[in-house]
């Protein structure tokens, strides 16, 4: 769709990729989407808070392809700038994919902290330069990275984080019963096996709750 | 239910009422009972709801919510209880003083509700003994106060005499 | 921010090291844990602070006790099943975050919405707003030690939960969009007393203004407090009222307006100082702008579609097509199996919501079930500048800076 309100062109565009040859772009469907080399990824952000208006960073996150995928994780930033009245995505490629590292931002942009942390946590993406790598919304003993793709929904058995609740209670965090819920068809395959179901493991009466 | 009614017979007694024990001390405790919201979600605003002034819960003398568990009675454990909460919410239970009670609010305390995923506790009575569980996302203030009067009439059917005289359990942790 | 710095005489060192009390370095430094379950934050959010006598050196927000998982269940339910969980996302504006999601989704499919519909979205959005900053203000002033603003903005409340509920069915957590349009048409008679609630509300908030904005003690604890420098405030994403009242001009309704608020003529107000005094003069001016809106959008409401009739593979249409026209029928039937059909690609929006900018990052691979769902939080990035803003105030004064930037830890954590 159109946007009336946004003053990135395609002179804008040219301008940046002429400028930075560590840079591509993807699309402009919704807004402009570049990709960035790894390598420059830091210079690229510095250049956009200091030269370009783009001063707000509105999110960052990370995107998990499959481990079939060739480039398994990707980072994902979105900036904003008050003067073009538009976004600008930029999508960084983790070069190895059993130990995803990116570079971090978070001295030019000091929101990128919280958001790099999160995806720390999960997606197992190590950020090198960030002052304090640790898991924001897990606690920190966990073991998983729970937004990868093989990592099951409903998730799997670990110890409780606090051994005199554990002592008191007998309670573990244990995988939630996926009977019931949520159901959804899949759309492609034989119709025999159309049936709505629940998308990731089904634990029912005859197949067993996942290890 | 009959048993534990307070009993006045005039022309015997006169002035002085004899009854159970039981029905006096269930009597002043289910009309006072203090509520520690656990409010961890969106049913602490319907629990903050009812205690406004539409639904208000101080008819049934509930309006003292002190945040401080050792000042209360009941917790009533209003939203979603997740695996990294589940500590927090044994401690305080753990801190208040016996008699005490637990309602638990809404689909997510009571079972987990709609959150069937990796972080979410399936239910807070895998930590804490639940005494009323209340249905909805999230139940409608007045589904909360009905709930609060089975509480009530819970409380007036214990066996509050023998409890006292038991020892009190030793607090884990 | 400017910080403050006061001389504080902590007395002889050797004779309090010889009365054994602990020290660190020479000064009297206490660690202190507030929360998770505490009554002066908004939710569960856990804060170590480690403390000089009175004044806080060192404060880190603790998050994560409320998150449920939403973003990988996102990843297993098609875009309709995941309206109820946007609800909860800010529990205190159900509704603008459905319409939000709504719209990036519509957005992934280039999807025109009628006019109606977008009428429908604009009205039921602002009455979120109002609904949103009537409790922000009454628990803030709650904070600040006042308990009857919180009850005045209650009795307002209830009156908006009325107005929900004859709309959508429940009072709130009202799951009311749909991708493609909305659930249901609007009542009849509901537009009238939506502007009867209009009518009497500015009077209400004048009561809460006579009580707080010119009281002394309010003033004296929240002038001053909590002060976010304009650099600071960007530097950290922040958005929405808070930003404003640090003296930034962003509101993404003026500036990428989105389901016709490029019609309605609404002021933005800005703050100077972006302390806590300017942040809850900010909120106050938006509940009448807000309620501008909503009366001209009544003045002007138009009539036709309440959903976008020609996309056959995405909105489930009426039921009683559904239950007459076999082909509504297949419709219906497919689109509630499998999900609504979208495109593959990738597609970022984001919708003013009262807390701050909600965005929704969403890659798509084609089908009824996204690939990925990014849900970005305004009160997470908002709640992120406390690490900067805390040290130099007192202890008394964190209550009343977490009041004031607002934040819902629901979607803090989602």
């Amino acid at each position: 769709m159109q946007d009336n309100f946004s003053m990135i062109d395609q002179d804008f565009t040219d301008g940046l990729l002429d400028k930075h040859d560590y840079l591509a772009e993807i699309s402009h469907a919704d807004c402009l989407t570049l990709s960035c080399k790894p390598a420059h990824w830091v210079a690229f952000a510095k250049y956009l808070c200091q030269e370009e208006t783009f001063d707000l960073l509105v999110d960052l996150t990370a995107i998990d392809q499959g481990d079939t995928a060739d480039i398994r994780f990707e980072v994902v930033a979105h900036f904003y700038s008050r003067v073009h009245h538009d976004y600008l995505r930029v999508h960084i490629d983790c070069l190895d994919n059993d130990k995803p590292e990116v570079d971090s931002i978070a001295s030019i942009y000091p929101a990128a902290d919280w958001h790099e942390r999160e995806a720390f946590d999960m997606f197992g993406i190590i950020f090198s330069g960030h002052p304090n790598l640790k898991r924001i919304l897990m606690w920190d003993e966990y073991p998983y990275h729970p937004l990868r793709k093989e990592f099951p929904l409903a998730g799997i058995d670990t110890p409780l984080p606090a051994p005199d609740v554990v002592e008191a209670t007998d309670a573990s965090v244990e995988p939630a019963p996926m009977m019931g819920g949520p159901f959804v068809s899949p759309g492609s395959g034989p119709m025999s096996d159309a049936e709505p179901r629940a998308k990731d493991e089904s634990w029912t009466e005859e197949t067993e709750k996942p290890v | 239910m009959i048993a534990n009614e307070v009993a006045y017979n005039g022309k015997v007694e006169g002035d002085v009422i004899v009854t159970k024990a039981d029905a006096v001390i269930n009597w002043i405790r289910k009309h006072s009972v203090w509520p520690m919201p656990m409010g961890l979600a969106c049913c602490a605003i319907e629990l903050m709801a009812s205690a406004a002034s539409r639904y208000d819960i101080s008819r049934f003398g509930m309006e003292v919510m002190r945040f401080s568990p050792r000042q209360s009675d009941c917790m009533i454990v209003a939203g979603t209880v997740t695996y990294k909460m589940a500590e927090v919410v044994r401690r305080i239970y753990d801190q208040m003083g016996d008699p005490k009670w637990v309602v638990a609010m809404g689909a997510c305390a009571s079972t987990g509700g709609m959150y069937r995923s990796y972080a979410v506790m399936q239910g807070v009575d895998t930590i804490v003994p639940v005494d009323v569980y209340v249905s909805g996302c999230p139940p409608r203030p007045e589904a909360l106060l009905d709930a609060m009067m089975k509480l009530q009439d819970k409380i007036g059917n214990e066996s509050s005499v023998k409890n006292l005289k038991k020892k009190p359990p030793v607090v884990a942790g | 921010m400017s910080t403050t710095t006061k001389e504080i005489s902590i007395g002889d060192v050797a004779a309090r090291q010889a009365a054994g009390v602990s020290q660190m370095e020479g000064e009297e430094r206490m660690a202190l844990n507030v929360g998770p379950s505490h009554p002066t934050t908004h939710g569960v959010l856990r804060l170590i602070m480690e403390l000089n006598g009175d004044m806080i050196e060192k404060c880190e927000p603790v998050l994560g006790y409320l998150h449920r998982g939403d973003e990988k269940i996102a990843e297993n339910m098609t875009y309709n099943q995941f309206v109820p969980y946007t609800d909860r996302l800010d529990y205190l504006s159900p509704l603008a975050n459905n319409v939000a999601y709504a719209i990036s989704v519509e957005k992934l499919a280039e999807l025109e919405i009628p006019e109606r519909c977008q009428a429908i979205r604009v009205l039921v959005c602002e009455l979120a707003r109002i609904s949103s900053h009537l409790l922000g203000m009454g628990v803030f002033g709650m904070d600040a030690g006042a308990w009857t603003p919180f009850m005045y903005t209650f009795t307002e409340r209830e009156k908006l939960y009325t107005l929900f509920e004859e709309l959508t069915g429940a009072r709130f957590t009202t799951s009311y969009t749909r991708i493609g349009g909305v659930a249901r048409d609007i009542p009849d008679g509901w537009l009238k007393k939506v502007s009867k609630f209009c009518d009497e509300l500015p009077k209400a908030i004048d009561e809460v203004e006579k009580l707080l904005t010119r009281n002394r003690i309010f003033i004296d604890r929240t002038e001053g407090i909590g002060e976010i420098s304009k650099e600071d405030a960007l530097a950290y994403g922040m958005t929405g009222p808070n930003l404003r009242a640090s003296g930034v001009d962003l509101d993404l309704r003026k500036d990428k307006p989105y389901s016709g608020y490029e019609q309605y003529d609404f002021d933005v107000p800005i703050g100077t100082r972006g302390d806590c005094y300017d942040r809850y003069l900010v909120r106050i001016e938006e509940v009448r702008q807000s309620i501008r809106i909503v009366n001209q959008v009544i003045k002007n409401f138009p009539s036709g579609a309440w959903y976008a009739e020609d996309a056959k593979k995405i909105f489930a249409p009426p039921k009683e097509k559904i239950l007459n026209s076999m082909e509504e029928l297949i419709q219906n039937f497919m689109i509630v199996t499998e999900g609504p059909q979208m495109p593959s690609g990738e597609v970022y929006f984001e919708a003013e919501n009262p807390k701050g900018a909600l965005g929704f990052y969403i890659v798509s691979k084609g089908g009824g079930v996204p690939y990925r769902l990014k849900i970005r939080a305004p009160s997470f990035c908002n709640l992120s500048i406390l690490d900067k803003l805390a040290p130099g105030h007192l202890l008394s004064d964190i209550t009343v800076i977490l009041g004031s930037l607002d934040f819902v830890m629901g979607e803090c954590d989602r």
